[in-house]
């Protein structure tokens, strides 16, 4: 029995002393904060790192730099195609202080984010980027607290497709549309569509109804300012939209492919969506509206002043743990280069975020919603720069969903929408 | 060891017992670490780590520098947060995630209590035909199993399509003349939504522990009861079902827990729409605005699916006990209260180190 005892305490004590270890280890591990931050020129090999690239523009990129500079070569990392895995991806290895990613490309409403948490290198000083030529919205969404901290690649804007053989002149305004309604009631199709479902495409549209009314998500100095009249007219006119059956029911199951199916199956009259539908209804097989279509900027509230777009689009920023940082700002510079964006806007189909690109004439001839888009990415307003993104896009979308799917009346979701915001914005 | 121990004297001569058990005891030993460390590593680590975690508050924002900074100790503030609905100094406004707790919360009891009760109804069902000798059994068999061996993300990709607004479900119901429903976005559709794409897929994971179990029972009762002169209802009620409990008890216990952590179907089929966020896609929603409160959360959840297979390990247990007398039922009941709790053991560890991690 004394043996059994004596080994049961060895055992334990071989088990106390496992954990101790573990604890030793992980505590170390938690409070190590040696982030190598060296010399801003030091120059060699990186990895750039973006999601899926799904129209084969990332590899003859990456070799076109690879071949002027053999000594900094570049290495491309693809993550999936999923916005939500791609942004945990990042913050794994940022969390993890790695110096493994040292290009990054962040959606537009990360930025905030990763700058806040000290992950992203700021590009000011030695690091600064020249940002003239770019369209000013798409440099606003890489600022966080006065400081850029990434460079626009590319943008996105939302814009109105409307069928030309039914209408011939787009409607401007949002009370014109819902008259057009009666041409698709007597074609036997819905009216209007966007993305409704509850996602992250609900916080794009529903902010661009508020924002098109004059209405505000935050100020300026980040402070929600949701609970206006403004906004409250803007997601009214929406509710009303779902109400009057201008907006079909399903449409609250619309994410952006839903929506371009329905349009491209002829059953849609006016779609928003991005720019990226329009070459796949002009030559997807199943497209029954290949030269029935045409684009218009977003309706507005009033006759003159068209609908307000959010923005979308990618950035490309330097991570604060990069060890070749220099390498890493010409890779930028190479990045968002007029060449390049051409490049990408031609292969790729992705918007430039530098002006003069929009009236190239080549690029027009091949995609004439070209100058539409660029109206709308004037007038686009980012989504709120805030480091609680995740937090303010739930507020978002869940109390505009009450509102569409009829659950709450648009005062009340208004006002639920910016206790949410306070609440998300105090950070608890 | 202690099966070693007693093994060791049965077997091995006198003589030479002694050393053989000092040899033994330090080989145990030997061979124990190994298990202890891992199990540390794995399920403790995780387990503590988390705990420890979910009593320190997520980062601020210094308003000077706009940088995130460390919050400090938090207290029980994390726990309040969810429990009582604390956002800050006043409670929680809805479209914050801290709001979303009770109503997760039920509707994840709700998947629970609705997918394992058909589930246990369809997969007795299920066993009891698969138990049967008949031609093409083989066929039904395979043919019943197709659907747990598609992964949940593929079953609920399926659904997606089959639940769309233009998608089959609705043509059918169309035909009989029911208006189109939003299976993806309507509260109570898309509660069913998920429940019968729960169902479907898990059906056969019950029907097969079921199947096991029947297949335990020995024919010659049968045949006595047959003789004895009992309808086909008394059969199933006094000697099938009885028979059949504790591998039921431990097919119940292991689908109930995984419905309590139900993540990617839901995640996947509605994406939270229509009030169907589950506890756990509530989990990783919190861990992307900041991950000590969901440390908390996951700790709460890990709490409550900890009590639920308790209960079930108690229950199950008791029921076990009361059996009808005899010494080899009796033993066999035992062996497989052991298995049961083992099982169970298991599964509530697993679903520690999910939540922890």
């Amino acid at each position: 029995m004394a043996l059994y005892s004596k080994r049961r305490t060895l055992t334990l004590l071989a088990g106390a002393a496992t954990l101790s270890l573990m604890a030793a280890a992980c505590s170390s591990g938690s409070n190590s904060s040696s982030s190598d931050t060296s010399a801003d020129n030091s120059r060699g090999p990186i990895t750039y790192v973006q999601g899926k690239d799904n129209s084969d523009i990332l590899a003859p990129t990456v070799a076109a730099w690879n071949k002027a500079h053999p000594n900094e070569k570049v290495t491309a990392k693809e993550q999936s195609d999923q916005a939500d895995q791609q942004h945990d991806d990042l913050v794994q290895n940022f969390q993890a202080k790695s110096d493994a990613y040292d290009v990054v490309s962040v959606d537009v409403v990360w930025t905030a984010e990763f700058a806040a948490k000290g992950w992203l290198t700021p590009l000011k000083g030695d690091m600064a980027l020249d940002t003239t030529g770019y369209l000013p919205a798409t440099v606003k969404a890489a600022t966080y607290n006065n400081t850029l901290f990434a460079a626009p690649v590319s943008s996105d804007g939302g814009i109105l497709y409307y069928r030309k053989d039914l209408v011939p002149t787009p409607p401007t305004t949002i009370d014109d549309m819902w008259k057009d309604c009666a041409i698709a009631k007597k074609n036997n199709m819905d009216c209007y569509a966007g993305q409704f479902a509850k996602y992250e495409g609900l916080t794009v549209n529903a902010t661009e109804w508020m924002n098109t009314f004059g209405g505000k998500v935050v100020d300026d100095s980040g402070k929600p300012v949701v609970d206006s009249p403004e906004s409250l007219k803007g997601l009214t006119a929406l509710v009303d939209g779902f109400k009057q059956g201008y907006i079909p029911k399903q449409a609250l199951t619309y994410q952006e492919e839903q929506g371009r199916q329905s349009f491209e199956a002829g059953k849609l009259l006016f779609l928003r969506n991005w720019p990226y539908v329009y070459n796949l209804a002009l030559t997807d097989a199943s497209s029954k509206v290949k030269t029935k279509f045409a684009v218009a900027p977003l309706p507005g509230a009033t006759a003159g002043n068209p609908g307000t777009s959010s923005l979308g689009g990618h950035s490309a920023a330097i991570s604060a743990y990069s060890k070749h940082k220099a390498t890493a700002l010409d890779f930028l510079k190479f990045l968002t280069s007029e060449e390049q964006q051409k490049f990408n806007m031609e292969k790729g189909s992705l918007a430039p975020t530098r002006e003069s690109l929009y009236s190239d004439a080549s690029l027009v001839k091949t995609y004439p919603y070209l100058p539409t888009l660029l109206k709308s990415i004037q007038s686009a307003v980012p989504r709120p720069v805030t480091p609680f993104y995740p937090a303010v896009t739930t507020a978002i979308q869940d109390n505009s969903y009450a509102a569409i799917s009829l659950a709450t009346a648009p005062d009340q979701a208004l006002k639920n929408m910016q206790a949410a915001l306070t609440a998300a914005i105090s950070g608890s | 060891m202690s099966a070693v121990a007693q093994g060791a004297p049965q077997t091995k001569p006198p003589k030479l017992r002694k050393s053989l058990n000092a040899g033994q005891g330090r080989l145990g030993l030997l061979l124990v670490v190994p298990t202890l460390v891992f199990l540390t590593v794995i399920i403790i680590y995780p387990l503590v780590w988390a705990i420890v975690l979910s009593f320190q508050k997520d980062a601020g924002l210094d308003k000077a520098t706009g940088l995130f900074v460390e919050g400090g100790s938090a207290g029980f503030s994390n726990y309040t947060h969810w429990l009582l609905q604390r956002c800050g100094e006043t409670s929680c406004p809805p479209g914050t995630l801290g709001s979303q707790f009770y109503s997760a919360f039920w509707v994840t009891i709700f998947f629970t209590v609705v997918s394992v009760t058909i589930e246990i109804i369809l997969g007795m069902w299920f066993a009891i035909i698969m138990n049967k000798d008949f031609k093409g059994r083989a066929l039904v068999r395979a043919a019943i199993l197709i659907p747990w061996a598609i992964p949940t993300a593929v079953t609920a990709k399926l659904f997606y399509f089959i639940l769309a607004y233009d998608g089959i479900a609705n043509h059918l119901l169309g035909l009989v003349g029911i208006d189109p429903l939003l299976w993806t976005s309507d509260p109570w559709p898309a509660k069913f939504a998920i429940i019968i794409a729960d169902v479907w897929k898990t059906t056969p994971f019950m029907a097969l522990l079921i199947l096991a179990g029947l297949q335990l029972i020995p024919s010659d009762v049968y045949e006595a009861s047959q003789i004895d002169g009992a309808s086909r209802w008394q059969t199933f009620t006094k000697i099938t079902l009885p028979l059949v409990k504790v591998p039921l008890m431990v097919a119940v216990l292991f689908r109930t827990l995984d419905v309590l952590r139900i993540y990617d179907l839901p995640a996947i089929l509605t994406g939270g729409a229509g009030g169907t966020t589950s506890l756990s896609m509530l989990v990783i929603k919190q861990i992307r605005a900041g991950f000590h409160s969901a440390a908390a959360l996951s700790t709460i959840v890990f709490i409550i699916i900890a009590i639920v297979a308790w209960l079930f390990i108690q229950f199950g247990g008791a029921e076990v006990i009361q059996r009808p007398p005899g010494s080899k039922k009796k033993g066999k009941g035992d062996d497989d209260t052991t298995q049961a709790t083992t099982a169970a053991a298991m599964v509530s560890n697993t679903s520690m180190g999910g939540g922890g991690a």
